[in-house]
């Protein structure tokens, strides 16, 4: 399991535009880069990052190797009503992991 | 004789004169034909993200420092603000670049469908990473809105230290 590291805010109040931060470790290698032996290490990328909202989608990303190692992905999402929010990224090598939040909205 | 004496002076001026319409004639050419060559592959991907329309300037900021010591992560922000009055929402946000190896960065897309884009998605959106670039270039963020209008922002970065060369 790769370590997450996601920040939104506490509570928030209704329609206030909120800002999530997400952070997961990952090295996104390019495909590009030779490695010790100097042949081109495969490709080995998050794809795909998705956001759910009481599983409806809120926010979809699509990654290419043009991301930095970790990555880092902030977003906005008007804040409606509480719930909990599914992060999922996906990637190659059949990468796949899912965390959860709780959002509080006042 | 005369004639065969002024003759190779005026070719040779004609030649002079042909060589430099040559040259004027053919720099431009070049130029354009390397700027489309370089600009093609990021126009197209701007193109195929906003289905061959060409996106609108404004709406749009795109904030990345304009000098970058380091390739492999740049902090890049990408806000569209939808002025006071307009109901429409962002559909999604692109970035694309103009010498990386892809031309694409990231593509997002905010809460589609029309009923849960209207309720968890305004006109105003925001949108930050980090990325890698290989080279000093351009970039180029698009933001696709509900009404079905496309808006841009570029940006030039100098990269000292370019990504996708350190072993």
């Amino acid at each position: 399991m790769a370590r997450v590291l996601i920040n939104l805010p506490r509570s928030a109040k209704r329609g206030e535009l909120i800002e999530i931060r997400t952070l997961i470790q990952h090295g996104m290698e390019t495909g590009y880069r030779p490695g010790p032996n100097g042949v081109t290490q495969q490709r080995d990328i998050i794809r795909s990052f998705t956001c759910l909202f009481d599983n409806e989608e809120v926010f979809h990303a699509e990654l290419y190797q043009a991301i930095a190692a970790n990555p880092f992905i902030t977003f906005s999402m008007l804040a409606t009503a509480s719930g909990i929010l599914a992060f999922t990224w996906t990637g190659d090598n059949g990468f796949a992991q899912t965390e959860t939040r709780a959002l509080t909205v006042t | 004789m005369s004639s065969h004496f002024s003759s190779p002076c005026v070719t040779s001026r004609r030649t002079a004169a042909a060589g430099l319409l040559a040259v004027a004639l053919v720099r431009p050419a070049r130029a354009a034909a390397q700027g489309t060559f370089e600009r093609e592959s990021l126009q197209q991907a701007i193109l195929g993200f906003t289905g061959g329309v060409a996106p609108t300037r404004g709406r749009v900021t795109l904030d990345i420092p304009p000098l970058v010591e380091n390739g492999n992560t740049v902090p890049v922000t990408i806000a569209v603000e939808s002025p006071p009055g307009e109901a429409a929402q962002v559909r999604g946000i692109a970035l694309f670049n103009e010498k990386n190896p892809q031309p694409n960065v990231i593509t997002a897309r905010f809460g589609p469908g029309a009923r849960l884009g209207a309720r968890l998605n305004p006109g105003h959106a925001m949108l930050a990473t980090r990325i890698r670039l290989a080279t000093s270039q351009t970039l180029v963020a698009v933001a696709a809105m509900s009404d079905g209008t496309y808006w841009s922002d570029s940006a030039e970065v100098i990269v000292t230290l370019a990504a996708c060369v350190e072993f």
